[in-house]
């Protein structure tokens, strides 16, 4: 697997950016996957609800540890991944594929901005790796 | 990571050559998981078989023709009871009734019994039974020259089989009947073998001299290759052990706990003379105001901590709380008031400010199929 694919913009707090014009679909990183290993519960924000940049915008949970995914933009939730509520091991079987989490429809496209491209998050996971 | 003061079992450099994630557990370095994973290594151990590196277990000895009487008065179940080649579980606990360790212990000579203690408890239990010994059994804490490789699972025997000579030839691994112990060579090592565990399988326990570990691990996971054999981290071991329901200290059972509310009451020989028995006593005629239960939770995984709540009111707290891999639910241990500890109870678990739904269960969650 590709572990940090070129075509995404990525927080620190190691989640995933895909956007399509306003339209953005948010997953957390292979790199953020592993770390939590096996994960085993995932809960996310009705359809229509709002999120803030930075605030968070649901929970990943493994065998061990629940941990909060932090919304990298802003904007209104208009689709979340039953799927991944359903079978929450495909967050760690295609973080970037069908692992995905919600698609947010971008209130701010300034936000984008400040997230990082994959040569600055691969730079950023070598930091937290050490 | 501070890593410096943290002590390394002789599996160490086996344990990174495995590629496991070690973390600090009660003062040692230990593999949290291997890189399967959590999940994959506690359905290896239900399906076939896991090795896990124990070491970190404290061991203390106590000899002297008296030693069996000694511990017997320490210890809640009937330790006076045992034949060499016997062990069992119980507890140690203080004046005041309440759990200072859980242990089990073996009588591995007519003069010689073997406790095994919890890793974080190590030096209160050393200093808790020797200031209530006699002074003709002497103890020995052998914590830091002791190895310890749990073999669990349903093909444990076989494996282990394949790598052990035992010292009586009339004697086989197999023919070891449950919390026996018994003499032998494991990968050539000479070792105390127990069949003994913490994972509600069939399994064994191998105490061998530290520094000796890496042959019979390495034996171990080569023989059984064929079978699907995988190390095993504290991680599963976790998950493992709530499943059948075992306690674990500092979670279940502490000073503050007695053994009547947290279930253990079925240790505790009340009709022999034991340190804390009195208070066992009365705490057991009075009835318990809280008692273990299990849950199962229907959205959301339970963690420690979290209050388990009826009625708009916090009934008690979860003690210990995870994904259960093989019963495939969210299960936890908690407290709650007597009352509510009966089985089919409707009680909610409060998970980050929200209340979910959960049911008081009988335990052991997962009972291996006889």
């Amino acid at each position: 697997m590709q572990t940090i694919p070129d075509d995404l913009r990525y927080s620190k707090e190691h989640e995933w950016v895909r956007a399509d014009g306003d339209l953005v679909t948010i997953g957390i990183t292979h790199f953020a996957q592993d770390q939590l290993g096996d994960v085993v519960f995932v809960e996310l924000p009705e359809k229509g609800a709002s999120v803030r940049q930075h605030a968070s915008l649901g929970v990943v949970e493994s065998v061990k540890a629940a941990s909060d995914v932090y919304a990298p933009v802003s904007g209104e939730v208009v689709e979340r991944n039953l799927k991944v509520i359903e079978s929450p091991e495909l967050v760690n079987s295609s973080p970037y594929g069908d692992g995905w989490l919600v698609k947010v429809r971008m209130s701010d496209g300034d936000e984008m901005g400040a997230l990082l491209d994959a040569a600055a998050y691969g730079e950023h996971v070598g930091a937290s790796a050490q | 990571m501070s890593g410096g003061s943290l002590r390394r079992t002789s599996l160490h450099d086996a344990h990174q050559a495995l590629g496991a994630r070690l973390v600090p557990f009660a003062g040692w370095e230990m593999p949290l998981q291997y890189p399967a994973g959590i999940v994959a290594e506690h359905r290896a151990v239900r399906a076939s078989v896991g090795v896990f590196d124990l070491s970190h277990m404290g061991e203390f000895h106590f000899r002297g023709e008296g030693a069996p009487v000694a511990v017997d008065r320490l210890v809640s179940s009937d330790i006076a009871g045992l034949a060499v080649g016997q062990a069992r579980y119980g507890l140690l606990c203080n004046e005041r009734g309440t759990i200072v360790d859980d242990v089990i212990v073996y009588r591995i000579a007519a003069d010689e019994m073997l406790m095994v203690v919890n890793a974080a408890n190590v030096e209160k239990d050393a200093r808790h039974v020797q200031a209530r010994l006699p002074q003709d059994v002497a103890f020995e804490d052998a914590s830091l020259e002791t190895a310890l490789i749990a073999v669990q699972g349903p093909r444990a025997a076989v494996l282990l089989s394949a790598v052990t000579d035992l010292e009586v030839r009339e004697e086989s691994i197999e023919s070891l009947p449950a919390f026996g112990v018994t003499r032998g060579r494991v990968g050539g090592v000479r070792a105390t073998i127990a069949r003994t565990g913490y994972t509600g399988e069939d399994g064994f326990e191998v105490f061998i001299p530290h520094e000796r570990a890496p042959s019979p691990w390495n034996r171990l996971l080569a023989a059984g290759s064929a079978m699907g054999v995988a190390p095993i981290g504290l991680g599963a071991r976790d998950t493992l052990r709530l499943e059948a329901r075992f306690s674990l200290y500092g979670n279940e059972i502490d000073e503050t706990t007695d053994p009547i509310e947290a279930g253990l009451g079925w240790t505790c020989k009340l009709d022999k003379e034991f340190v804390g028995r009195d208070a066992i006593a009365a705490a057991k005629a009075r009835g318990p105001a809280r008692r273990i239960v299990g849950l199962v939770c229907e959205g959301g995984v339970p963690r420690r901590g979290h209050p388990v709540m009826s009625g708009g009111e916090v009934v008690g707290q979860v003690t210990s709380g995870t994904y259960g891999p093989t019963v495939d639910r969210n299960i936890a241990l908690a407290y709650v008031q007597t009352p509510l500890a009966k089985a089919g109870t409707a009680v909610a678990v409060r998970i980050r400010e929200r209340d979910v739904a959960a049911t008081v269960v009988k335990t052991p969650f997962f009972r291996r199929p006889t």
